[in-house]
């Protein structure tokens, strides 16, 4: 049995919701500022391979991992940075990882598409569309047979339904009643098609089909998506089953950084707006300043720090040395 | 006392109910595992012994069952996975090669995948095209995987005992024409690590390296070859990886002449690696080209005098020695 704790519910109007939401802020910004450095550094040519930002969505991964335990499992996508550090990666070994350090999660052998710790429970981001469906209702399984009350939350995009492997793991899961929790981040877009193309039918239909519990949620309103995301995680801890959670987010950037001219699929238009209204940061800043958590300045302080963390991190990663060649061939096997 | 005899089968049901006995993290995860024991009845006596917890019946979704045994091998048990047929490895592909491969190399080693995959090859069972295969050339081919061949009973319940206690992904292939095979194997707790080959038979004229099933046509075929006058070696890898090169090269050199039998397709398949293995090892000691024989490159007919004609037989292996050996 696990000794960790779950994080206590909080009360409105309390010192602990405002504690809370103050680190939710924290944990977007650093998202934000995460994938802002990776950016700048992918576009000065210090970064290897391909770069997928998760800026926009982070409301998603900050209100899914905030009502989990440290020790709880995830499986994260070829998106995926949002996602390990909403879980408590620290942003020097995962920017260390992104320039194939040493002194990356991965010894540097992953790269952005895998980064894994399993300190933190995540069982590696993955990059192939749908790759981890199996991975995630594994831990599930694993976590009821051997009597832990652990929860596995399997984050994929919408892209991701497309593939069967996914209806498959639903169907055992929920025959076998699982804790695991499918969280479709839906961004609208599978790569550079938009996903009303390939999508038959409702999301939700998909999972309903085998009589899992199964809801929207507005992936910017990391409130919302922690309220639901709260209550889905106590069902599957008290072995009820699995659950589906579609949130409805928005990718700022390209499928990766280099999809720069994007109007033959989307306008810019829809970005700005998207930028402007629903800015799952500025939705929360707008409600910690309304409840008096906080104010103009002292949200900019938060974003000095992080900003003064992340610059740091980039140069730890950058300082950092490669592994060895001889490290080449270690690790093929256990 | 005579030592005891079972079956394949049973020397694998017995690998299998032993290591459930020693280590409560072994799960059988599949298709008509439970009650049914597999429509070769390999499992039968599992689920009433350690319960349908253990032993657990699964859809028809081999792609979502392997993902899931990836997924709790990472996680605290050791599930061993059953395909009810070596052709629907298809349906496994990426969760084996893109995920329960690489898992551990990606996470730089801080993931381990400790599951093993029991599955099937052989043809000969008049199940035509989809149900015949032997297609373990191609887990061999993807660093990551372990792939087991066991020819005999022995080596079938010494071989995966030591599959199940692996840290790795192994994938463990029963030649389901092989499951009546009787021989001599052990009570004992016993295993047979991987990457040691087996000399089955010692001789001097040519080595005929074997897996699988071809181990007992190459042991057949060595006693036709006997009453010719020629004494053939009969060298069984028991794993495509780990591979025990060394043996195989120094069996090589002793006899200066090697046929390589393996059922699988032998374009691009197992017979070509370790040919090429054996060439590199010992080209100056050989006195012929190394010879691969594998099944035909054509799907496997059903019809009897056709299937009959995909694999190599004892007499085809003989005939292939005596040119070999006795030039005209």
């Amino acid at each position: 049995m696990t000794t960790a704790t779950s994080k206590p519910e909080v009360g409105r109007g309390t010192v602990a919701e405002k504690e809370k939401w103050l680190r939710a802020y924290r944990q977007m910004v650093s998202i934000r500022l995460f994938e802002e450095q990776v950016n700048e550094v992918y576009t000065r040519a210090l970064m290897p391979g391909l770069a997928h930002l998760y800026s926009g969505e982070e409301a998603v991964a900050v209100g899914i991992c905030e009502a989990l335990r440290i020790d709880d499992y995830i499986t994260s996508t070829h998106r995926g940075h949002g996602h390990c550090l909403a879980k408590g990666a620290s942003p020097d070994r995962m920017f260390a990882e992104l320039l194939g350090k040493e002194a990356g999660y991965c010894r540097g052998k992953g790269g952005s598409m895998h980064i894994a710790d399993p300190a933190t429970g995540n069982l590696g981001a993955n990059a192939i569309v749908g790759g981890s469906v199996g991975i995630a209702t594994g831990a599930a399984f694993a976590a009821k047979n051997l009597g832990t009350d652990r929860v596995a939350i399997c984050f994929f995009g919408e892209g991701a339904l497309g593939q069967g492997s996914l209806y498959e793991v639903m169907n055992l899961a929920q025959l076998w009643k699982l804790p695991v929790i499918y969280v479709c981040e839906n961004n609208l877009y599978n790569e550079y098609t938009r996903y009303q193309e390939t999508t038959a039918g409702t999301i939700l239909g998909r999972a309903t089909a085998f009589g899992i519990e199964a809801m929207s949620v507005d992936g910017q309103d990391v409130r919302a998506v922690n309220e639901v995301a709260t209550r889905l995680v106590k069902r599957a801890r008290a072995g009820v089953g699995p659950a589906f959670l579609q949130c409805d987010t928005y990718r700022y950037s390209g499928h990766h950084v280099g999809d720069i001219n994007r109007e033959y699929y989307r306008s810019k238009q829809e970005e700005q707006l998207w930028k402007t209204d629903r800015d799952p940061i500025l939705v929360l800043a707008k409600w910690l300043i309304d409840q008096s958590y906080a104010d103009a300045a002292s949200l900019d302080r938060i974003t000095a720090e992080v900003r003064a963390t992340m610059e740091s991190a980039v140069k730890f990663a950058i300082a950092a040395p490669y592994p060895n060649v001889d490290e080449v061939e270690k690790h093929v096997y256990a | 006392m005579p030592e005891r005899e079972i079956t394949f089968a049973q020397a694998v049901r017995e690998a299998l109910a032993e290591e459930m006995r020693r280590d409560a993290r072994v799960c059988i995860i599949g298709e008509d595992v439970a009650e049914a024991g597999t429509p070769f009845k390999v499992l039968s006596g599992l689920v009433e012994e350690f319960g349908a917890r253990r032993v657990v019946d699964t859809p028809i979704s081999e792609a979502g069952f392997t993902g899931v045994a990836v997924g709790a091998a990472m996680t605290g048990l050791r599930p061993v996975v059953d395909i009810m047929f070596g052709d629907f490895i298809t349906l496994t592909m990426d969760q084996m090669v893109n995920q329960a491969a690489k898992a551990h190399y990606m996470s730089g080693g801080h993931w381990k995948v400790p599951m093993v995959m029991r599955t099937t090859l052989g043809a000969t069972r008049r199940s035509a095209a989809q149900h015949s295969q032997s297609l373990h050339a191609w887990f061999s081919h993807v660093p990551g995987l372990k792939v087991v061949l066991p020819s005999t009973p022995y080596d079938a319940k010494g071989l995966l005992k030591a599959a199940i206690r692996d840290e790795n992904p192994v994938v463990f292939f029963e030649d389901k024409m092989m499951y009546k095979l009787k021989g001599p194997v052990p009570e004992d707790d016993y295993t047979i690590p991987l990457g040691v080959a087996d000399v089955k038979r010692a001789g001097d004229d040519i080595t005929l390296v074997a897996t699988s099933s071809m181990v007992q046509v190459a042991l057949g075929a060595a006693i036709m070859l006997e009453k010719e006058g020629l004494s053939a070696e009969v060298v069984d890898p028991r794993t495509t990886w780990p591979l025990d090169e060394k043996t195989l090269i120094d069996s090589a050199k002793k006899t200066s002449r090697v046929i390589v039998l393996d059922e699988g397709y032998g374009r691009y398949g197992v017979t070509a690696e370790l040919a090429a293995v054996i060439a590199e090892g010992a080209f100056y000691d050989l006195d012929a080209p190394v010879k691969r024989m594998g099944a035909m490159h054509v799907p496997i007919p059903f019809s009897p005098p056709l299937e009959d004609a995909t694999v190599p037989t004892e007499q085809t292996v003989f005939e292939a020695v005596r040119l070999m050996c006795k030039p005209a």
